[in-house]
């Protein structure tokens, strides 16, 4: 049910009965290692291209996701995924392998809550009893398609952010156990025309704020109304300026937990990760392997995910176009709430 | 600011016009020290030329070359160590310290080849090593015939000095 104005509200509380992450080396050194369900110990992973990699990652998070929901590769009836890629071949072969119907979706590192939003639509509407949202990013591939080469010797400026190695898969369900998707709130696409491909951060900011200020306007909540309100990959540039809009327009953030998913995946100020995490795998992996079992377990109650994505390309960049940026926002919380 | 008493509800959206946009979000970029950069350029940079210089000692020396046969061999064994870090992936670390001291010496622009040709060995000899080995160190090889003719000119127009 639309709620407001770009927000669906789900009736009939879809859950996500099933998830699991697969991650690379840097973030297996991370400090929420111990929620993964497997960590590489190389980036390569003993696949022949980064490409493939990252496919493997997403292959397996898939089956591990089914796997936990107590469920067959059969029985998911829709698949919704999407990564960063050019024509998101990570989960159009991945795809390939799972053999369920698909629905490809691109929105950068937006990606993660944009295909759970759309997964739990389609349950919601009773359009399908069991669906799986999935997202995968790749160091390695992030910087061939994006930047330079991976052993190209170039200096990062401390606004750049480190894509996170990882995939993340949650299955969704009419019923079972599990916890609850409450609502998503789909993004505006936002342009402060910053140009900056090494400043993300600043860039997918307002965006967050747009988004999360459409949701507690559409649906009456306020920030307090979370335990935990997390933004997708803002990391130490972009969060605090999202933070700041927010509280000078007079959304009370210091009423809740407001952190970011790139702060949380690295210890940024150990690791060499510049302003800390991005990519789609990060918001996938500490939402869907770190954050469920909080709410799982009872430490969290009700959690909002708002991950951001730049919707740039190479080619736009380098024209000198500014960054579009979007956000989507998802609630989740624990059965009976 | 917020309108409704009862705990959420109508937030204004954000009011900000995208140049002062901008400026808020310039000034809180974190400042990167110029004066260090460059420090750490100037001595890995140096570091690099005493290399250079070593190893050139070592053809005259070792291999009795006089000082004009062995600066080939020398800038050979500098791009020769340039691509065996870059192939261990120890050289994009040395440069994230260094900056430009790495970039700018013959070992930048081996790393730039060497690190597109990996890079994209996956697509091949062809397709993939050699339509990608300048995809960076391109730019280097066009600017730098271009500044190369200009300089010539001037030199053929003034006839100044330099070596015949």
């Amino acid at each position: 049910m639309l709620k407001g104005k770009q927000t669906w509200w789900f009736e009939n509380k879809p859950v996500i009965i099933g998830a699991a992450t697969v991650v690379g080396p840097d973030e297996g050194e991370g400090p929420l290692a111990a929620d993964f369900d497997l960590i590489h110990p190389e980036l390569d992973m003993q696949q022949k291209s980064w490409e493939k990699a990252e496919r493997l990652l997403l292959e397996q998070a898939t089956d591990f996701a089914v796997l936990h929901a107590g469920l067959k590769k059969d029985d998911i009836q829709f698949y919704i995924g999407g990564d960063l890629l050019n024509q998101i071949i990570s989960n159009s072969f991945a795809a390939r392998s799972l053999g369920a119907p698909y629905i490809g979706m691109f929105g950068a590192c937006s990606t993660s809550m944009e295909t759970l939003a759309l997964a739990a639509q389609l349950i919601d509407s009773g359009n399908a009893q069991h669906t799986m949202a999935g997202t995968v990013s790749h160091n390695c591939t992030a910087e061939k398609q994006f930047r330079y080469p991976t052993e190209y010797g170039s200096q990062k400026p401390p606004t750049a952010q480190y894509t996170v190695t990882g995939a993340g898969a949650a299955v969704l369900a009419a019923t079972g156990n599990g916890p609850i998707v409450e609502c998503a709130t789909i993004g505006k696409v936002m342009d402060l025309g910053i140009t900056d491909p090494f400043n993300m951060g600043a860039a997918m900011a307002p965006a967050a704020v747009d988004t999360l200020t459409a949701h507690f306007n559409d649906t009456g909540r306020s920030p307090s109304d979370y335990d935990l309100i997390v933004t997708g990959d803002l990391a130490s540039v972009g969060h605090p300026i999202a933070k700041e809009l927010l509280i000078r327009d007079g959304v009370p953030m210091n009423d809740t937990v407001f952190t970011d998913c790139g702060l949380m995946v690295y210890d940024i100020n150990k690791q060499k990760v510049q302003a800390g995490g991005s990519g789609c795998g990060c918001s996938a992996v500490v939402t869907y392997g770190h954050l469920l079992k909080k709410v799982q377990n009872g430490d969290l109650k009700r959690i909002l995910v708002a991950a951001t994505g730049a919707l740039l390309s190479p080619l736009s960049f380098q024209q000198g176009e500014s960054i579009p940026c979007i956000a989507h926002a998802v609630a989740i919380s624990a059965k009976g709430v | 600011m917020s309108t409704s008493s009862a705990g959420g509800g109508s937030y204004q959206k954000m009011s900000m016009s995208p140049k002062e946009y901008q400026d808020f979000a310039k000034q809180r970029e974190p400042s990167r020290s110029i004066l260090t950069n460059c420090i750490k350029a100037f001595v890995i940079g140096g570091l690099i030329c005493v290399l250079g210089q070593f190893i050139q000692e070592l053809y005259i020396h070792l291999a009795g070359m006089d000082k004009k046969a062995a600066s080939n061999p020398t800038v050979a064994t500098l791009i020769f160590i340039s691509v065996v870090l870059t192939s261990l992936g120890i050289y994009d670390k040395i440069a994230q310290w260094a900056g430009a001291g790495t970039a700018v010496p013959v070992t930048g622009f081996a790393n730039s080849m060497c690190s597109a040709a990996l890079e994209h060995r996956a697509e091949g000899l062809v397709l993939g090593v050699g339509a990608n080995m300048f995809k960076l160190a391109g730019s280097v090889i066009v600017y730098g015939t271009v500044a190369a003719f200009f300089v010539g000119i001037g030199h053929l127009i003034f006839g100044t000095g330099g070596n015949h």
